[in-house]
């Protein structure tokens, strides 16, 4: 009976899985592994920053604005605290608040979309409106109005952040599960008898994941940019906690701008290498994960 | 009435079933008018039979089998399973009675999750329902495997790896998971080659005699359904136009529409040797507005006045048929 | 087409009324009110009561609402703590520079993003293409701070080229001719952001529309590749691209008030920090909602205009 001979005992038949398609997929993408690199590399160096790093970030440690030397690497700011230990443990608060700030939203996101799209009705119909309602604020300006009143406590900055984010991924996830609700396999389970929650998210998950990751890892890196923006603005995190935004925040007066290139120009660089790396990893996953987010 | 209807009782009931589509345009998309796919339909399946129901694509016939399970929300009419009245229940309250309700669907391809393993995709709806402890899972994947004739070790695989012929029977062994008594066959083996649609088709039948299952088996080809149905109901635009013991419908057919059907079919099979082979001429007419009359009355080549104007309705005898001329 | 305006129409009113609502509620998360914000010891405290019952501060929010509401369709948006004037006037006399840049910086992105975009399509996976996707990259992840300030110390200080900030010289006569030297710094670190945004929609866009039937159709007629891409590849392809420019409308506004910081801008963006700063809820009040209507009302005429102009778009 030929229903015994399967296409992985025939020689010369290769099937690949999808996480191997994937993989392979993401690999080719030069760029994206460079990403991959750097971000992993950045991630460790935030995690082991009291240990990487040569003196206490907040502590005064010399002569104020001094030129990088071999005590101080990238010199020390106008308070005299060294700028090296100050830019690690700013890219640890970015990429802190960045990561978590996007795990918030997108979880709530796709929760909403999920249900909108599958249950559709007035349900849909509600949510389409309150994403049309919260995406007409300039993300900028309302986050920005909104901290200053709230004051800027890494949680609030994070809570306001995804307020206003949470519309994009919900628009997303409620076009996958609106496409995805038509599958065999989904309708399989409904056939089957299973729980709404078992097909949402033993089935229609994984099937819409892919745009989801995508947008994820983008949204990570608008949100390090979004909170440097607010640091540089002076409303996000506060002095003397470092942020790479507001280190940069510094760097408005003339003087440093032109004489102590060491007090801004790492920060700005570290934000550019992070968010640049991880954009490269966004752009592969994009490609590899065939997804139009 | 055949001994077999009179032995057994009714498994499924129909009513007056009508399943609409609304075709949405206008000022706040409300429903401007509907596709009648399924259009008074009344129907009737006996414990242990194989219900064939067949018509082109588009006749309404999968929609009927999607309604049955509950897919598609009727407009009207009544489902009756085991007696019980599940037109508009709940899916929640649904779910004791899916255990003994199942579909297999057209496309293998689509119907089983390519993100899991054939054994989760078993496993799942016993676990689902908790038919079965943990410990027993393994040998009850073992044995629905052994059922569709697919070795063990076809559990560690993914659906990507089977040919569509194998993945339907993973289909097959998925719907069977939670032994129902009637199973809705969707078109089971249109989406596969024509040399593994018998095998299919074979394994169906296998399975039904040893399960004593009850089957709704749909398809648009005529081949399929003779080889494992016992009776055969004919579908046009919505509705059904003839239904007869298997073995009389295919020898007299009294529907021309049936007739033209049957024509369209060349088996290599001597019972429709010399038979008049007749084109049926046009296409077949918009759903959410069929003809006046018989709605086969656009395209009958016996087309009488009286078929534009009257609707027939289906006569109660065990060769039921919906025509003013039948033929003899 | 004329039904699905109409139905435009009816969701945005929804959403209108969802934004004043939310515009009301941001605002009463703000610590203290204007009455409290006068604190000031000398003043009796019936006199304050006296202060908060004229005010309608004492009125449940709902009243509050709907009272605020009412002025705000008649145009009033109440007045400034700060300068004590009226904050549409504030608006008014800061949006026309805000309007200009973001005008200037939207065209310059759209003149980048088109072209590179085109090339980046039609020479793909070439090393061009390698390029111009890394330099969007770039534009894309680099903080526009970072970029205005590293302008401003190369261009500004170290060469002297050009202005670093404000919008005219001071002193000087301010005519059409010094603005724009002005302009050129913020417009291109602006452009630069819309641009990077762009491209990759505009490549991919073009790279749909060089797959399809059609454009086989035209090379198996014998055009030459060039006239392919020109003539009938172009316009297809910028049809959604034109289309969805609305969307960088939030950017825009959002954007300006880094840049306006930056570059010491005098618009709508530094009105907004001046606000922050001097805790002139009225002000931000007033600009949140403003630009949110702004917002709103771009989305609404590029979602007509994209019907319009795509007959494929079904009026359902």
């Amino acid at each position: 009976m030929s229903a015994t001979t399967l296409p992985w005992e025939q020689p010369n038949t290769r099937v690949e899985g999808y996480v191997r398609q994937v993989r392979r997929k993401f690999v080719r993408h030069r760029l994206a592994i460079w990403g991959l690199a750097v971000t992993i590399l950045l991630i460790l160096t935030a995690l082991f920053a009291p240990w990487l790093t040569p003196y206490p970030p907040n502590d005064v440690t010399s002569a104020f604005g001094a030129k990088p030397s071999a005590a101080h690497w990238l010199g020390t700011d106008q308070v005299g605290r060294d700028v090296l230990s100050r830019l690690l443990y700013g890219t640890r608060v970015s990429l802190f608040i960045g990561f978590t700030t996007v795990a918030i939203y997108v979880t709530f996101g796709t929760f909403v979309g999920m249900a909108a799209g599958y249950y559709g009705g007035w349900l849909d119909m509600a949510v389409m409106r309150m994403t049309d309602i919260f995406l007409s604020f300039p993300y900028m300006l309302v986050v920005l109005v909104i901290v200053s009143m709230l004051g800027s406590q890494i949680s609030t900055i994070m809570i306001v952040l995804a307020l206003f984010k949470w519309p994009t991924i919900a628009m997303l996830v409620r076009g996958s599960v609106l496409a995805a609700k038509e599958l065999d396999y989904i309708k399989a389970g409904v056939a089957l008898g299973f729980r709404t929650p078992r097909i949402l998210l033993r089935h229609m998950l994984p099937t819409i994941i892919g745009p989801i990751i995508v947008s994820a890892t983008f949204g990570v890196a608008g949100t390090i940019l979004s909170e440097a923006g607010l640091s540089f603005l002076g409303m996000g995190v506060k002095s003397p906690q470092a942020s790479l935004g507001n280190m940069l925040h510094d760097a408005q007066s003339l003087t440093v701008l032109t004489e102590q290139q060491w007090l801004w120009m790492p920060a700005g660089c570290m934000i550019l290498i992070a968010v640049l790396a991880v954009n490269f990893v966004g752009d592969g996953l994009r490609d590899a994960l065939d997804a139009k987010a | 009435m055949t001994a077999q209807e009179a032995m057994s009782k009714p498994l499924l009931q129909i009513e007056n079933l009508k399943t609409y589509y609304p075709v949405r345009r206008g000022l706040f998309g409300r429903a401007s008018g509907f596709v009648k796919a399924v259009d008074d339909v009344s129907l009737t399946l006996y414990e242990g039979e194989t219900l064939g129901l067949v018509g082109e694509s588009g006749c309404g016939k999968s929609s009927i089998g999607r309604s049955v399970v509950r897919l598609e929300r009727p407009h009207a009419g009544r489902i009756l399973f085991e007696g019980e009245d599940i037109t508009s229940v709940s899916q929640r309250e649904l779910r004791p009675v899916r255990l003994r309700l199942q579909m297999i669907f057209q496309d293998p391809y689509a119907s089983l999750n390519p993100r899991m393993r054939i054994f989760d995709t078993l496993a799942e709806p016993m676990i689902a329902h908790q038919l079965i402890k943990r410990g027993d899972v393994q040998g009850e994947v073992d044995r629905l495997l052994q059922l569709v004739g697919l070795p063990r070790a076809a559990a560690y695989r993914y659906p990507h790896e089977f040919s569509g012929g194998q993945k339907q029977r993973i289909g097959i062994a998925r719907a069977l998971s939670l032994k129902p008594r009637l199973i809705v066959c969707d078109e089971p083996v249109s989406a596969l080659d024509v040399s593994i649609q018998a095998q299919i088709l074979g394994l169906l039948q296998d399975l039904q005699d040893e399960l004593k299952l009850t089957c709704l088996f749909i398809a648009h080809g005529i081949g399929a359904v003779k080889q494992v149905s016992s009776r055969v109901a004919v579908m046009y635009l919505g509705q059904i136009v003839e239904i007869a013991p298997s073995e009389l419908l295919f020898r007299k057919p009294r529907h021309p529409y049936t007739k033209l059907l049957l024509g369209a079919y060349h088996p290599p099979d001597p019972l429709f040797r010399g038979m008049e082979r007749l084109i049926i001429q046009g296409d077949v007419p918009d759903p959410s507005d069929p003809p006046s009359g018989c709605r086969f009355h656009t395209r009958c080549p016996y087309a009488q006045e009286r078929c534009r104007m009257e609707e027939p309705s289906l006569t109660k005898d065990p060769h039921a048929v919906a025509c003013h001329y039948p033929l003899a | 087409m004329g039904t699905y305006i109409v139905k435009r129409l009816f969701i945005a009113v929804p959403v209108f009324v969802g934004i004043t609502v939310l515009s009301f509620l941001i605002m009463n998360m703000a610590p203290g009110n204007p009455v409290d914000m006068l604190i000031n010891p000398n003043i009796p405290k019936e006199l304050l009561e006296l202060k908060r019952e004229r005010l309608g501060l004492n009125d449940p929010l709902y009243v509050q609402y709907a009272n605020w509401l009412g002025g705000v369709l008649r145009g009033d948006l109440g007045y400034s703590f700060s300068s004590y004037a009226p904050v549409s006037r504030l608006i008014g006399e800061r949006i026309g520079p805000t309007l200009l840049l973001a005008a200037a910086s939207l065209l310059l992105g759209l003149l980048i993003a088109i072209p590179v975009g085109i090339i980046s399509a039609v020479k793909r996976n070439s090393k061009l293409d390698y390029f111009l996707t890394g330099m969007t990259f770039l534009g894309i992840s680099i903080p526009p701070f970072f970029l205005g300030l590293g302008l401003i110390y190369v261009v500004g200080i170290q060469f002297k080229w050009l202005p670093t900030g404000g919008m005219t010289t001071l002193g000087g006569d301010g005519g059409a001719g010094d603005i724009l030297l002005h302009m050129i710094l913020p417009v291109t670190v602006l452009g630069a952001a819309i641009a990077g945004k762009k491209v990759r929609y505009v490549r991919a866009s073009m790279l749909e529309v060089l797959g399809q039937d059609y454009l086989r159709t035209a090379r198996a007629k014998g055009l030459r590749e060039l006239a392919v891409t020109n003539k009938h590849a172009l316009r297809n392809a910028l049809i959604p691209v034109i289309a969805v420019v609305g969307a960088e409308i939030p950017l825009l506004l959002g954007g300006s008030i880094v840049i306006e910081q930056v570059f010491q801008w005098p618009g709508i963006g530094q009105l907004t920090m001046e606000a922050i700063l001097s805790r002139d809820y009225p002000v931000l009040m007033g600009l949140n909602l403003i630009a949110a209507c702004v917002v709103l009302l771009t989305n609404l005429f590029t979602d007509v205009l994209y019907a319009a102009a795509d007959p494929r778009i079904t009026y359902g």
